[in-house]
């Protein structure tokens, strides 16, 4: 049986002084089960994924002790695609008719720091500065630019879009406009890549209520398909976060291309059906990376089509039409669950003055992160 | 080679203290693969026999990048300050025929650092004890810089 989203509820991203991650995610939750037309009591099963909170499932003290299965879930920034993929997963098998994902986070300011032991790496990996997940996306874009022929200047352009969209988007983190020239004239953090061509880690919340497709009519008019929720790890020879050594003779694809081809074809759905993607836009030049990667484009196609718009909200394939990370930033157990927010708003025709023309059909969203593990989910309507 | 006391910030990285110190890769038992450091299972068959393998000094540079302010401390232990901090860059490095080593690089700027130039080996001071002790790290110096490693890290 297929899974279908019929409730969407988002607490905006950014900083929240005084707000508690999980009181974020109550909210968060109450707006999706409204949405839904449902109540808590009512659901049946869930998934919970957090970085910070160390209990995120505590939530249900804030929502009702029914004791229905709520699963804690963590899969880095792809956390809150697992936390889908295991809530349609349990429509799909007929274990419960209605399900609930949901995600949270509230991240310190800066940089992400930890031991290297929570990644399974040596200690001299972190005392000698290596262990700097940003460092993985300077590496990966130039030799991108290098291999492709993307000019740096539209690194630049896809950070501006990102800004541009979110300005549009009231629960956006950074909603002030900025230009090509404010963007490459920022500071480089990590050659090529300048500050505002990065996304920052922040705090919000998401949640997504799906139920069985074929009961999807008793609770909305416009019910969304999720067609396929899939999640890939590294193979040897990939080139990935936080990797000491790659073999030289081996070469595999990212774990992006690997999940993409896989959601695919269990969706039945062509890359060229795609009306609206949500990519994972760490930096900049992920997002023209996991363009390619995504099967959304070929490798070096970018540089044209940035320049000739294509990516944009009323271009041919609108790519984070609310903000993306760089506009909203990235509280890791939410993000996925925010691009989702945004494409079942997309597929209603409700997402209002970012609405992509066309009554799309098909929606696509994407997660990267530590350490090389990739979710993919398709919708469409 | 100075009088200061140097040590490695790791045992089992490079041969050191060493005139042309080598990286100290592993060959697996099973099916050859070589990787770095020795690590826990063979990342192909997943094996735990292993053999030593020196790696070639020399190779290309696949990939770069800059660190332009102070990692964040822990897990970063330089003795340098964010005022103090200097920016450096960090790489992949393709040992012919072996493994791409992620390492530390002595040039810091990026406009003097290409995709596919030469790169060498160079056993650097990142960090400084409270006794004065130098603790060395492996790092790639692009193979044009000629003079000791030693003299390589220090002007840098």
């Amino acid at each position: 049986m297929e899974a279908a989203i019929i409730g969407v509820g988002l607490h905006p991203f950014g900083r929240f002084a005084g707000k508690s991650a999980m009181d974020m995610a109550a909210e968060a939750t109450r707006a999706a089960l409204a949405d839904a037309g449902v109540s808590w009591p009512q659901v049946q099963s869930g998934y919970i994924g957090s970085l910070e909170v160390y209990n995120p499932d505590a939530i249900v003290a804030r929502l009702g002790l029914t004791g229905m299965p709520l699963r804690g879930v963590f899969n880095g920034c792809a956390t809150a695609g697992t936390a889908v993929a295991m809530a349609a997963r349990a429509i799909e098998t007929g274990e419960h008719d209605l399900t609930i994902a949901i995600g949270m986070d509230k991240h310190p300011r800066g940089a992400f720091a930890a031991d290297p032991s929570v990644l399974g790496l040596p200690a001299w990996y972190g005392q000698t500065g290596l262990f700097l997940t940003t460092h993985f996306f300077g590496m990966k874009i130039n030799r991108y630019m290098h291999d492709h022929g993307i000019t740096l200047e539209t690194l630049a352009k896809v950070a501006a879009k990102n800004y541009r969209n979110a300005s549009a988007n009231e629960k956006a983190w950074r909603r002030t406009p900025m230009s090509v020239a404010e963007i490459l004239g920022s500071p480089v953090l990590n050659y090529p890549l300048r500050q505002f061509m990065y996304c920052g880690p922040d705090e919000g919340a998401g949640a997504v209520v799906l139920c069985r497709a074929d009961q999807a009519h008793k609770y909305t008019s416009r019910p969304v398909r999720v067609r396929a929720s899939t999640l890939r790890s590294r193979r040897l020879g990939a080139f990935e976060v936080h990797s000491p050594w790659l073999p030289a003779a081996e070469y595999a694809p990212s774990p992006t291309v690997d999940a993409s081809r896989e959601a695919y074809e269990i969706a039945g759905i062509e890359p060229q059906d795609v009306a609206v993607a949500q990519l994972q836009d760490t930096d900049a030049g992920s997002e023209i990376i996991h363009m390619a990667e995504n099967g959304l484009c070929k490798d070096g196609e970018q540089e044209r089509m940035i320049a000739d718009g294509e990516t944009e909200i009323g271009g041919r394939l609108p790519v984070n039409t609310d903000g993306g990370l760089i506009g909203n930033g990235e509280p890791i157990g939410a993000s996925g669950l925010r691009q989702l927010h945004e494409l079942v708003l997309q597929l209603r025709g409700a997402a209002g003055a970012r609405q992509v023309p066309g009554s799309p059909a098909v929606g696509y969203a994407q997660l990267y992160g530590a350490p090389g593990v990739a979710a993919v989910t398709i919708l469409s309507t | 080679m100075t009088g200061i006391r140097q040590v490695p910030v790791a045992e089992g990285l490079f041969t050191w203290p060493s005139e042309e110190p080598r990286l100290i890769g592993a060959q697996c038992a099973g099916c050859g693969m070589v990787g770095f450091p020795a690590g826990l299972a063979c990342a192909r068959c997943g094996s735990d026999q292993f053999t030593q393998k020196l790696l070639p000094d020399t190779g290309t540079l696949w990939t770069f990048t800059t660190q332009g302010f102070r990692p964040p401390s822990p897990p970063y232990d330089g003795t340098d300050t964010a005022e103090s901090f200097r920016p450096y860059a960090v790489g992949y490095v393709e040992l012919p025929g072996e493994v791409v080593v992620e390492a530390r690089l002595t040039e810091p700027d990026p406009a003097r650092l290409s995709i596919g130039q030469q790169m060498r080996l160079a056993i650097v001071p990142y960090s400084v004890t409270a006794d004065g002790t130098e603790v060395v790290t492996f790092a790639f110096a692009p193979a044009a810089d000629r003079g000791s490693a030693a003299s390589v890290a220090r002007e840098a």
